[in-house]
């Protein structure tokens, strides 16, 4: 599964974790060199089992497959040069073979560095594709008050019966730091139609396909 | 039943203050968990105790030193005793850094006799005191180390805590004088076979058993030699192993039958390092695994492992070897632990003059294992596979390649979290406050502006109490000691998803075109309009609040920055500006 959305990914992926690893679940973060933890364990993660391996450098791939062996959910940013076929190949099967979960950070920190794209980067088709959108921020005025809640809307697009764009508007930590579902939003209307989707666990659902 | 193995033990009192380097007449103390458990003889003479809590130490003691504790250090520190120890017989065990021991029988003979040999132990590990201490010679309470000589460890260590004056273990009051004593300043032999004369008058405190001696006290069972004199069976089966164990304590015999047996060799762990280890964090993994090995083969036998022999050889084929025993039965995590300190004295005391090639853990003293319940659930079993799986990573990157995160306290979100490799303990570097699910703590120092309603628990007083940290010193005569400093000046939640470890730069210009600053009293020139992270496309500021100033350690040179939180294009940022550029410090992506 791929998360992007260039302002809220890495929350949005902390957000998908939280539920397995809530459930007892290993997590493992690699390649994630700026990944704050406090946002983490508030979003729900479990930061007691919530492995990190920021530096990978050259071997990303089997440092991504080792780990993928004894994790449910892997986060992984993609590096610089991108994955070579044969390896994003390797990786996916063996996910899909464990039940194991991979989030590929799509939209990485760029901060004003050119990065590759997510189908250059990851050759591999994704399985869902969860992109955060049109993130509103809450809370900050002009010179006053502080970063309080965001609502965004999050659209999943994938293959097979999840072909059809579904999307949901989503606190992404709302007022009391917890991700929920915004029920007044246009944008829920589809997702709705999709069968309860539109509830507050459908974040948490979505780690199981 | 046959007396205890005549042993002599070398007690240095208050060891972590000496490791540490503390002069003994300097007030100082090493404070671990908020409990002293070492003071100087300038920090007794106050009336500082091992178990006060800190700030009753400081109490007493005004000027007390506080020493962080370091259990590696007091093992490094230890190693040049223990070398000076080796010089009248091998096979010194350490049980703890700053308590070793070694049976006399040998040595005694050679040297005539156990007053002769202990005059000679006391001397030469007196003169590597005096090079870790210097200046101690002044002191007149300052004694450094103890040596005492009985039958049975138990009895040599409780012989070695006993002070010519009182004829009692220091801090357990006077006890009778014990005819069977030989005295001398600093050192204390009893006669051979007569262990229990020493023993009988003792309180049962002295067991190191404070939940058995407890108990024992409220039957009225208050000395040694009222517990030594019921039946053995009696005691086993109303107190258990436990009370089994001190019995054999408190009558003057070894701790265990001698059902202890020399193991067989194939049990010896061992691993060839290639290239050779020179620093000790890796050796120290190879050991980590090293020590579970050898775990598992002794536990498929149903055997515990008492006392450790860790050996090293380096590349220039010099060969090391050093005893370790334990109370209990080694487990893993407590095995590594030791080797680590081992290691760790060997590689930095220069014993060696190389990388280590080999490291082998050869179990000394095997008994059978006392048997663990497991949990009925099957408890943490998932944990092992983990476990070896990120290993096998720590093995192709490093041990500091794989980590875990742990909050602890800080004022920006990168102090807040330390990253701990996988296998050391998680510990905070600061403590903080308790994380919520929403991990909002104080939101002190930001004023809420008009329009927006402040959060519960907002509205502290905006006096930048940051900018004081003199003034966050709780009363402590008012006030019960907060187990958790506030941190005053932290960002109030949510917290960001991207922390940069290297900020990157960034430039901010307001409507005008110019560069937006902010003044030494904390006012920004103008509002920011525009912002370029690291070179990037300008983006439009959507939303910005701040500057929040946050001067820390300013009475010794700190860090004196002004933070904005800004939205630009849709993605929210934590910039602060310090020695005159702005930076990014964290995404909120």
């Amino acid at each position: 599964m791929a998360v992007g959305g260039a302002g809220a990914q890495t929350s949005l992926a902390f957000a998908l974790a939280a539920g397995p690893s809530r459930a007892g679940s290993w997590v493992a973060a690699v390649g994630v060199p700026h990944l704050g933890a406090r946002a983490a364990a508030g979003l729900g993660v479990d930061l007691r089992r919530l492995v990190l391996v920021p530096a990978v450098g050259e071997q990303w791939a089997v440092v991504a497959a080792a780990l993928l062996e004894v994790v449910d959910v892997a986060i992984l940013g993609l590096p610089d040069r991108g994955v070579r076929p044969a390896d994003a190949r390797r990786l996916a099967a063996r996910a899909r073979e464990r039940g194991a979960v991979l989030l590929l950070l799509a939209d990485r920190v760029a901060l004003g560095r050119r990065v590759l794209s997510l189908p250059e980067a990851w050759p591999e088709p994704t399985e869902l594709r969860l992109g955060a959108q049109a993130a509103v921020w809450e809370g900050l005025g002009q010179g006053g008050g502080h970063l309080r809640a965001r609502a965004v809307t999050v659209t999943a697009v994938g293959r097979r019966g999840a072909s059809r764009p579904r999307s949901v508007g989503v606190w992404l930590p709302g007022p009391d730091g917890r991700v929920a579902a915004r029920a007044e939003t246009g944008g829920s209307r589809e997702a709705d139609r999709g069968g309860g989707a539109g509830s507050p666990g459908w974040v948490d659902d979505a780690v199981g396909t | 039943m046959r007396a205890g193995v005549r042993t002599l033990v070398l007690w240095c009192p208050d060891w972590p203050v000496v490791a540490a380097g503390c002069p003994p007449d300097v007030p100082a103390a090493v404070v671990a968990a908020n409990r002293v458990v070492a003071a100087t003889v300038a920090a007794r003479a106050d009336g500082v105790r091992s178990g006060l809590r800190r700030r009753e130490a400081q109490g007493r003691c005004p000027q007390l030193q506080v020493v962080a504790p370091d259990p590696g250090r007091d093992a490094r520190a230890f190693e040049p005793v223990v070398a000076a120890m080796e010089a009248f017989t091998p096979g010194v065990e350490i049980v703890r850094p700053g308590l070793a021991g070694f049976a006399t029988r040998g040595p005694s003979r050679y040297f005539g006799g156990d007053e002769q040999l202990a005059r000679r132990v006391l001397g030469a590990v007196r003169a590597v005191l005096e090079r870790i201490v210097p200046g101690s010679d002044g002191v007149e309470a300052w004694v450094g180390c103890r040596v005492g000589v009985a039958d049975g460890r138990f009895a040599a260590g409780v012989a070695a805590r006993t002070r010519p004056g009182d004829g009692g273990p220091e801090e357990r009051g006077p006890g009778a004088h014990v005819p069977a004593v030989a005295h001398a300043p600093g050192w204390t032999v009893v006669e051979q076979g007569r262990s229990r004369e020493l023993l009988d008058p003792l309180p049962v405190a002295v067991l190191a058993d404070p939940a058995l001696a407890g108990l024992l006290a409220r039957l009225g069972i208050r000395t040694l030699g009222e517990l030594a004199a019921l039946p053995a069976p009696t005691v086993l089966g109303r107190f258990g192993a436990a009370g089994a164990r001190a019995h054999r304590l408190a009558g003057g015999l070894d701790e265990r039958p001698l059902a202890a047996r020399v193991p067989p060799a194939d049990l010896a762990a061992g691993i060839e390092l290639d290239p050779p280890a020179d620093r000790v964090d890796v050796a120290a993994f190879a050991a980590h695994h090293l020590a579970a090995d050898l775990h598992e083969r002794l536990a498929s036998r149903g055997l515990a492992c008492t006392r450790v022999a860790v050996e090293a050889e380096t590349e220039h084929g010099e060969h090391l070897s050093r005893l370790w025993r334990h109370e209990g039965a080694l487990d893993p995590a407590a095995m590594a632990e030791r080797v680590r300190w081992q290691l760790d004295g060997w590689l930095s005391q220069g014993g060696t003059t190389g990388g280590l090639t080999l490291i082998r853990l050869v179990p000394d003293e095997v008994v059978p294992a006392g048997g663990r319940q497991l949990g009925f659930w099957g408890g943490a079993s998932d944990h092992g596979g983990v476990a070896r799986g990120l290993a096998r990573v720590q093995g192709m990157l490093g041990p500091e390649a794989v980590v875990t995160a742990v909050l602890g306290g800080g004022r920006d979100p990168l102090e807040e979290v330390r990253f701990v490799p996988w296998g050391e303990p998680r510990t905070p570097a600061r403590a903080g406050p308790a994380v919520g699910v929403e991990g909002v703590a104080v939101p002190a120092g930001v004023e809420p502006a008009a329009g927006v309603e402040p959060a519960v628990g907002e509205g502290a007083p905006a006096g930048s109490v940051a900018r004081h940290p003199a003034s966050r010193r709780p009363d402590a005569r008012r006030r019960p000691a907060p187990e958790v400093p506030p941190w005053p000046g932290r960002l109030p939640g949510p917290a960001p998803a991207s922390v940069l470890a290297e900020r990157r730069p960034v430039a901010v210009r307001d409507a005008a075109g110019d560069e937006a600053t902010v003044s030494g009293r904390g006012v920004l020139s103008a509002p920011p309009a525009e912002v370029s992270v690291d070179g990037g496309r300008w983006s439009t500021v959507e939303a910005w609040a701040g500057p929040w100033p946050l001067e820390e350690r300013w009475w010794e040179g700190g860090r004196r920055r002004a933070r904005l939180q800004v939205v630009a294009g849709g993605t929210a940022y934590l910039l602060a500006r310090e020695d005159g550029r702005w930076w990014v410090e964290a995404v909120y992506d």
